[in-house]
């Protein structure tokens, strides 16, 4: 190998190092010049809190999948939490008549024991943390179809007995799902876990565990009490998703949450990337769910029909993952 | 014996070379068939690597082989093979299938090759033969059992099963033993017998000396890449055979610091953790290095992570001057006072994605934090920077990847991360593996200053020289157990190896 061969190969390693940390974020600004040229209304001030409303739900439950990320572990139960969490908070309005603050407290309270349930399996049977939580994804689906009988729960609802529910949902409820709280919510959980994960010693201490658990478990960190915590951190933030759900809709469909999981995959994983992390990261994770949520929005603009979407959130992941997997062999 | 049948065979100046290591020098090897040979030699010897040459594992070794004296071209795993050299490794479980049967991997060879152009296993014929092959040499496992409920021992049997299924006329045994209970060392002793008698020869490779007395009729003793002797072994005793296998000593590298050693500051006792680790009884001054010696797998890496609380079965009695210490686990551990620089650097060492200062404060991370858990980014890199100055880490910064630096410099990160944290009892086991010299000589003088600094250190190393040359006094450990506590000044390397191999004097 001459020298020009070796200077040009190395300003290609360059422009990759440059492309892989930035890649997602210039992405990010090409669509929004590229919508923005095609689209008088996309750079619209409504539109872009349109798209941040969009997004905040998936965020929301991203954030604590990218936790569940950070000790190497994977939980694919968040998107049944966030269903559960739906029914329940809904429920206890509707069908128990309980204040605001009951309401979410009990939801919260039981999604907890859920998020206690997967750390349990995972960190005791030491089954891969995937499949663990692929089972109890089904459980937590399953125990939430057997809670509102496999019907949709609103106000006003015929209940079995025959009767119309009684039990209103609170006004002050219906404001987590409505702009700017939902908005505000999703930033400062963002802004919280990002300042948590990256300032703190307990962050460090579970990035240590997911980047090597052996050599955290020698450092002398309590390596089964942080993984148990990520997996409470994760299924709280599903059910806050779940929660902020339930106010936006006013209602508690049938497996409302399941379809926000691909989403958040989707997000947490090309969010590695975001300026050479190389692991999760809540910014990372953020941008994203801003990624997703920018295609979609520009997309269904210019009048892609909003079945072909997957095809498109699929390609980007498909393309991040590429990415990440080629720059740790390379 | 009779001599219709004896044939033999013949390595004749075997050289081979890695980058940058010369592994074998001009080695000549003979076995006979319907004899045992042992080859014996100590850690690095190439033993692994001359068999690993006859099995074809290699092809750019020099040097012939022969078989009746003549001439055969070995250079592929298939060429072994057909010229009747079957290998059983030490690791049985990566030759096996552990989700087929018992039936299948023995007839794994016949299914892959000889096959033809048949599409369909039959699966009465498949198992009536492996019955058949097991019956021959008296193995009774059931043919349709799978492979993963097997004991470690009769996983062996089906591997030896698997390859007198083939054209079997030189097995290669790699440490069968090591992992045997004396039963089933027993129960394969008399299968290696039978396997003589059938006119196979058989070479065995152990670090057990008293076992070799008991099967093998050769033996040739390696050290450093070349032939040491050949002879029968029934004209050596034990302690020559020690001997031979050490050859001339290497020192000048280990610092000599004055130290004096106190009163007892750590002591084990009972230790145990199932097989691995039978029973152990240890103390050390304050002050002193104490050496923990024992061939590749007598346990010592064990017993330093049952001290450590990293080993989940292992139970024991721990006191820290005087005072009894509960560790269940690493965490207990080092917030009990003591630290762990284990073995496998990459894997239990050193967080290779991350960056050196975050290394080097993995274990005291509490004490850069401000208000319970807030880092403080400035306290961290100046307490690494320290470090890396004091310790001559070469690395760029403190923010350069760890998998970006050297092996010895990687062991450093190691070390050094458990200096910040100021333990009472300082564990190393293999500190020095795959370091290069200069960064060995670092860490001796690391070791030393911990000593001098009145902390107790325990050094696990399979080599004697370096167990000689560090230590104020030593354990050797044997099978699990540590057999024989000498102290450094009054003993030599011969006595150690001959404790290390289980044997006695006489």
């Amino acid at each position: 190998m001459n020298a020009a061969d070796s200077v040009r190969e190395k300003n290609d390693f360059r422009l990759f190092q440059m492309l892989y940390k930035y890649g997602t974020l210039i992405t990010i600004l090409l669509l929004i010049v590229v919508f923005g040229a095609l689209n008088d209304n996309f750079l619209s001030g409504t539109n872009i809190v349109n798209i941040l409303r969009s997004i905040s739900i998936v965020t929301i439950i991203a954030i604590g999948l990218t936790v569940s990320l950070s000790v190497g572990g994977f939980d694919l139960s968040v998107g049944s939490v966030a269903s559960l969490a739906n029914a329940l908070v809904i429920s206890m309005y509707v069908w128990h008549g309980q204040s605001f603050g009951l309401g979410i407290a009990v939801t919260i309270a039981f999604c907890l024991i859920v998020g206690l349930v997967n750390a349990f399996l995972v960190i005791n049977f030491k089954i891969q943390d995937m499949l663990m939580t692929l089972a109890t994804m089904f459980v937590f689906q399953g125990v939430a179809l057997t809670y509102t009988r496999g019907a949709t729960i609103s106000q006003n609802m015929i209940m079995p007995s025959g009767d119309f529910a009684t039990g209103e949902i609170p006004k002050l409820f219906a404001k987590l799902g409505q702009v700017p709280w939902i908005i505000v919510i999703m930033l400062v959980i963002v802004a919280a876990v990002h300042l948590f994960l990256t300032y703190t010693k307990h962050g460090r201490y579970m990035y240590m565990i997911g980047g090597n658990q052996e050599a955290a478990k020698l450092s002398g960190i309590a390596v089964g009490r942080y993984r148990l915590i990520a997996y409470l951190v994760s299924a709280l933030f599903a059910a806050i998703g779940g929660i902020v759900l339930g106010a936006r809709v006013m209602n508690a469909e049938v497996n409302a949450g399941g379809p926000y999981l691909m989403d958040a995959v989707a997000a947490a994983f090309i969010g590695y990337s975001v300026f050479g992390a190389g692991k999760p990261n809540a910014f990372g994770t953020f941008a994203g769910a801003v990624l997703i949520g920018l295609l979609s929005n520009g997309l269904i603009m210019l009048s892609v029909p909003y079945y072909a979407m997957d095809i498109v959130k699929g390609s980007v992941l498909a393309l991040a993952l590429a990415i990440t997997y080629y720059k740790r062999t390379h | 014996m009779t001599d219709s049948k004896a044939s033999w065979l013949d390595m004749k100046r075997i050289s081979i070379s890695f980058p940058g290591v010369k592994a074998l020098t001009e080695v000549d090897f003979r076995a006979v068939a319907g004899r045992a040979h042992a080859l014996i030699g100590a850690n690095g010897a190439g033993k692994s690597t001359l068999m690993k040459v006859l099995a074809g594992a290699y092809d750019h070794y020099s040097g012939r082989i022969a078989i009746d004296g003549e001439e055969v071209r070995i250079r592929s795993p298939k060429d072994a093979k057909d010229n009747g050299i079957q290998v059983v490794y030490q690791e049985v479980d990566t030759a096996l299938i552990p989700y087929l049967s018992v039936g299948e991997n023995i007839m794994m060879e016949r299914t892959v090759h000889g096959m033809g152009g048949r599409q369909l296993i039959r699966w009465g014929e498949l198992h009536m033969e492996a019955q058949a092959i097991l019956d021959r040499i008296g193995v009774k496992v059931p043919t349709k059992k799978l492979v993963q409920q097997l004991t470690l021992a009769e996983k062996q049997m089906v591997l030896i099963a698997r390859s007198v299924s083939m054209k079997c006329r030189f097995l290669v045994l790699d440490e069968p033993t090591a992992p045997l209970s004396r039963t089933e060392t027993e129960r394969l002793f008399a299968l290696v017998r039978l396997l003589k008698s059938e006119g196979v020869g058989i070479i065995f490779i152990s670090h057990r000396l008293p076992e070799l007395y008991e099967i093998c009729d050769d033996i040739t003793i390696m050290r450093d890449g070349r032939l040491v002797l050949r002879d029968e072994i029934a004209r050596l005793e034990q302690h020559q055979i020690a001997f031979h296998m050490l050859g001339a000593k290497l020192d000048g590298q280990y610092p000599h610091v004055g130290r004096t050693a106190g009163e007892i500051g750590f002591e084990a006792r009972n230790v145990r953790d199932g097989d691995k680790v039978k029973h152990a009884d240890l103390y050390i001054r304050k002050g002193e290095i104490v050496g923990l010696a024992g061939l590749v797998g007598a346990g010592k890496t064990e017993l330093c992570r049952a001290l450590f609380g990293a080993s989940p079965n292992a139970s024991g009695e721990l006191y820290l001057e005087g005072k009894a210490l509960t560790v269940r686990s690493p965490y207990e551990a080092v917030r009990g006072g003591l630290a762990l620089v284990p073995e496998e650097r990459r894997r239990e060492g050193v967080f290779v994605e991350e960056s050196v200062t975050v290394n080097l404060t993995a274990a005291s991370l509490a004490d850069y934090a401000k208000g319970g858990a807030w880092l403080s980014a400035k306290l961290e890199k100046g307490a690494a920077a320290e470090l890396i100055r004091s310790l001559g880490i070469k690395t760029p910064s403190g923010q350069s990847k760890v998998k970006n630096l050297s092996g010895g410099n990687q062991q450093k990160v190691a070390i050094g991360k458990w200096l910040l944290v100021d333990a009472d009892v300082y564990m190393f086991d293999e500190p020095t593996k795959g370091v290069d010299v200069g960064a060995k000589r670092d860490i001796y003088e690391l070791v030393a200053q911990l000593a001098a600094r009145g902390k107790c250190v325990l050094y696990a190393s399979s080599e004697l020289s370096e167990i000689m040359g560090i230590s104020d006094r030593l354990y050797v450990m044997y099978d699990g157990r540590i057999v024989k506590e000498l102290d450094t000044r009054d003993t030599n390397e011969e006595e150690i190896l001959l404790y290390s191999t289980g044997g006695s004097p006489s």
